[in-house]
């Protein structure tokens, strides 16, 4: 399922250029750059604590970075306010969910709902539902009366309901049993065939090795080692190093 | 029978401005985390707006178009004040923008006094419902059916709007997880400004309905805050229709009280929150809190250290200063500086229980004033002598902080703090109301210390004692056992508990402490002043006291001495001025504005690694 190194993408979505991140007076990221190109998948790989979620955060802009750039589609959009840049067609979907619990199904997605987006894909409720028929018969149960897998599925719906073009996904496998892991690896190619980036962080391969077409690993905040996952897969000696088995 | 039903009716219309202000209340805080002490302000100039405007245009849809539009005009103020002043401090810490929240007070005070004067207003009735209806041979006002009508409105209106809408249902997202709308694209800025207007406009709303009724005045803005926040607590937070059966409750509650027991009203309101708070601690609609997710006063404080030798010095030097002061000085600079060690001795004692207890007091003039009644209510009624007298103020003080406080202490954050301002309110007028045992706004006078202490420069000593003695002992009191289990019990209440600490316990008796050295400051006040009067039990006192704290600084301990010093000072050269509330409203929020850290902090964080306070990072 991967791309060979050699392919060039026609076309960089998203590209981050030596971001530093502090929480207060702690310096989380240094130097963190990557790059995302229309379709592509790329893994963000890393262990607990490694700075992903921060990676993440930094790119909506929820932990502004101190220095670097961040260009989305050929602007860029350091400093932005985290509204502009999801309205710019950037999706974030947060690690801990964060499904409004009070409120239903429906109005959790009513509240990611953005205009139709020129190049990206155009999403209706019939459209989501069709993608996760768990959530259209749940639609007006509160969001935090719903499993665990039900609360990612309606994250990433919510998400997609405000159009974007690209996504960054934080460990969605995380927590989920088996056969809903498998229903996200399909969820993810059909979000890649429609044409959308993703970045997606994960603490070990397994996932990522499905769906990624790169990797990116980091550690302690740093970049430690770009490739391809097929490279990846057949080089044991950095991923006992940096990731979970 | 009839009767009933009209005594029935009149305590839900009463409910209806009380049920309007508390919802906007509640609707502001569930949003943007702020408890607007401005809101009592907006229900003021609602009313007072309302007053001017009717008399303009006349007839039925005249008076209703004027209700409205005055407080379309209080919600555009205040989006001024969200736009200009709050904007600046949504992540600031919630202590810094409640007293943001003070600024305003002040300036719509001196504003409505040059506009309205200072006479009460008396509002003409209502055009077309001015009547009464007869219900089984009772009369009923048409006007307190037109407030049902109101409220009823109001409260479908809010729903509709809350549960159809895509804005309500933004609002709802916000209250939950205000970052994650952001990040799906919403706009909080003015999502929160929207809240602010719909909120003030409720607040100014039950303020213009009542004119009819109440007409307006200039103590409308503190006399409503007490009864809206005992609404919010015991109807939860954040809940609508909590509000409404809370308003509902107290107001049903007060009309039938009356009948049985005339003076009740305020006892029962007391009640009613006591026996909700034990039964329902989180309010008859609301939900717990997560465990610390309030209280804490902004980012995690470093620990209290000893004093480093420099900083010992100058302490020592202060002292020395204050010890040879009465060669020089004249009298009237010996009274202001008692006056300063009277308050720093009130503000440490607020900043004991705010800043290292983490349980924020908006009620800490009942045990000032408290022990300043105790002791002129046993000076006067028992001829006791002034070295016994004295002592009655601590420990008065410390008896009522000790009820109170048990309630309090069940509840953490911004729901303990309103309960705290809601007990001193009713301690409050208590005093005011029961007249033939207090002299009510006569005050007591004639509280002069003994002969030995007759003259200026032995009873300044005497303060000095007292003064310096007093928050010295709250300073070595950190450094014990029990503060620490009540730095323990601030930083987590949950890990606290698992060591063995009864949390509730702690904070009960850290708040009755801390209430027995407010009740000093306020035996020794007494004796300063020789009498004393119900002001200084009032809101404005506590808010004057927390004012000080923040001006000094919540994170240092030589904060609220810093703080009373320039308040003592600066109140002393304004408040002989014109205006000069609107000039200290300015200055308070410039302050916030511009030093969040307080004048303490601002020092400290200049010099403090020189003074061996910080360490250099
Ligand atoms: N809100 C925060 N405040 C301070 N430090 C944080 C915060 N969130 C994460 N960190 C720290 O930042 C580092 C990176 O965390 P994170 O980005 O969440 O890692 P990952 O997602 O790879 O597990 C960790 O050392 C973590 O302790
Ligand atoms: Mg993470």
């Amino acid at each position: 399922m991967s791309t060979s190194a050699e392919f060039i993408w026609d076309h960089i979505m998203l590209k981050v250029s030596g971001i530093h991140s502090y929480y207060g007076r702690a310096h989380i990221l240094s130097e963190i750059s990557l790059e995302v190109g229309r379709g592509e998948i790329l893994a963000l790989l890393g262990r607990n604590g490694a700075g992903k979620s921060t990676t993440m955060k930094s790119i909506i802009g929820l932990v502004p970075p101190a220095k670097g750039t961040i260009e989305f589609l050929g602007e860029n959009i350091q400093g932005m306010p985290p509204f502009m840049i999801a309205r710019k067609g950037l999706g974030y979907v947060p690690e801990d969910r964060r499904i409004f619990a009070a409120l239903s199904i429906l109005e959790n997605l009513e509240v990611g709902r953005q205009p139709e987006r020129q190049g990206a894909p155009y999403w209706t409720l019939e459209r989501l539902f069709d993608l996760f028929p768990n959530l259209a018969e749940l639609r007006d149960r509160p969001g935090g009366h719903i499993s665990g897998g039900e609360q990612q599925m309606l994250t990433i719906a919510r998400t997609l309901m405000g159009n974007p073009s690209a996504i960054l996904l934080d460990e969605p496998s995380e927590g989920l049993a088996p056969v809903i892991v498998e229903k996200m690896i399909e969820t993810i190619m059909t979000l890649k065939s429609e044409g959308l980036s993703v970045i997606l962080s994960e603490q070990n391969l397994s996932f990522a090795s499905y769906v990624a077409d790169r990797a990116t690993i980091i550690e302690k905040g740093q970049i430690r080692y770009e490739g391809t996952i097929d490279e990846l897969q057949k080089n044991p000696d950095v991923r006992n190093a940096y990731l979970s088995v | 029978m009839g009767f009933y039903i009209v005594q029935f009716l009149t305590g839900l219309s009463s409910a209806s401005a009380l049920f309007l202000v508390a919802s906007g209340l509640s609707i502001i805080f569930g949003v943007t985390r702020i408890v607007n002490f401005t809101h009592g302000s907006f229900y003021m100039l609602g009313a007072f707006i309302a007053y001017s405007l009717v008399g303009v245009l006349d007839g039925f849809f005249g008076f209703w178009i004027s209700v409205i539009l005055s407080a379309m005009a209080v919600g555009l103020i205040a989006v001024l004040m969200e736009m200009l002043i709050l904007r600046r401090i949504y992540q600031a810490p919630e202590l810094f923008q409640l007293v943001a929240t003070f600024g305003p007070i002040l300036i719509i005070q001196d504003l409505a006094l040059d506009i309205w004067g200072p006479e009460d207003l008396f509002g003409a009735s209502a055009p077309g419902m001015d009547g009464a209806i007869t219900i089984m041979g009772t009369p009923m006002p048409e006007y307190d059916l037109a407030l049902i009508a109101l409220s009823a409105v109001v409260l479908g209106g809010l729903w509709l709007l809350f549960n159809k809408t895509r804005w309500g249902t933004l609002v709802r997202a916000a209250t939950e997880d205000r970052d994650m709308i952001s990040a799906l694209g919403v706009n909080q800025k003015w999502l929160f400004t929207g809240v602010f207007f719909l909120g003030s406009f409720l607040a100014a709303l039950g303020g213009a309905a009542q004119v009819p009724k109440g007409g307006a005045s200039l103590i409308m803005d503190f006399e409503i805050l007490a009864p809206i926040f005992v609404v919010v607590v015991i109807g939860g937070m954040g809940s609508i229709p909590g509000a409404f059966m809370a308003a509902l409750l107290i107001s049903e509650l007060n009309v039938f009280g009356i009948l049985v027991w005339p003076e009740s009203t305020l006892v029962l309101m007391f009640l009613v929150m006591a026996v909700v708070l034990i039964l329902r601690p989180w309010g008859l609609f609301g939900k717990p809190e997560a465990p610390g997710q309030h209280g804490q006063v902004g980012a995690p404080e470093q620990p209290y250290r000893p004093l480093s030798r420099k900083a010992n010095t100058l302490f020592a030097a202060v002292l020395g200063l204050l010890l040879v002061l009465p060669v020089f000085a004249s009298d009237f600079s010996l009274v202001l500086v008692m006056d300063m060690v009277v308050l720093s001795l009130f503000a440490a004692s607020i900043h004991f229980l705010m800043g290292p207890g983490g349980m924020v007091s908006f009620g800490h003039a009942a045990y000032f004033g408290g022990g300043a009644y105790a002791v002129a209510l046993i000076t006067s009624h028992f001829e006791l002598p002034m070295e016994v007298a004295f002592f009655m103020g601590p420990l008065g003080a410390c008896a009522l902080a000790l009820l109170f406080g048990w309630f309090c202490v069940r509840r953490s954050g911004v729901y303990l703090a309103m309960l705290t301002l809601a007990f001193a309110q009713v301690a409050w007028s208590v005093v005011f109301q029961w007249g033939e045992l207090t002299g009510g706004d006569d005050g007591i006078i004639g509280i002069w210390p003994s002969p030995w202490l007759g003259s200026k420069a032995a009873y300044y000593y005497f303060t000095l004692f007292f003064g310096v003695g007093g928050i010295m002992v709250l300073r070595r009191t950190l450094f014990t056992p029990f503060g620490y289990a009540m730095r323990a019990c601030r930083d987590s209440a949950l890990r606290s508990a698992s060591i063995g600490i009864d949390v509730n316990r702690q904070q009960w008796l850290a708040f009755a402490f801390s209430g027995a050295l407010a009740g000093l400051a306020g035996s020794l006040f007494v004796y300063s002043k020789g009498s004393i009067f119900p002001d200084e039990m009032s809101l404005a006192r506590s808010f004057d006291g927390l004012i000080m704290v923040l001006l000094g600084g919540v994170k240092t301990l030589a904060g609220p001495v810093a703080g009373a010093s320039a308040f003592t000072w600066l109140d002393d050269v304004i408040s002989r001025l014109d205006y000069w509330r609107v000039i200290l409203g300015s200055l308070i929020i410039l302050i916030v504005l511009a030093f969040p850290q307080g004048i303490a902090g601002f020092f400290r964080e200049r010099f403090g690694v020189w003074f061996g306070q910080e360490t250099d990072t």
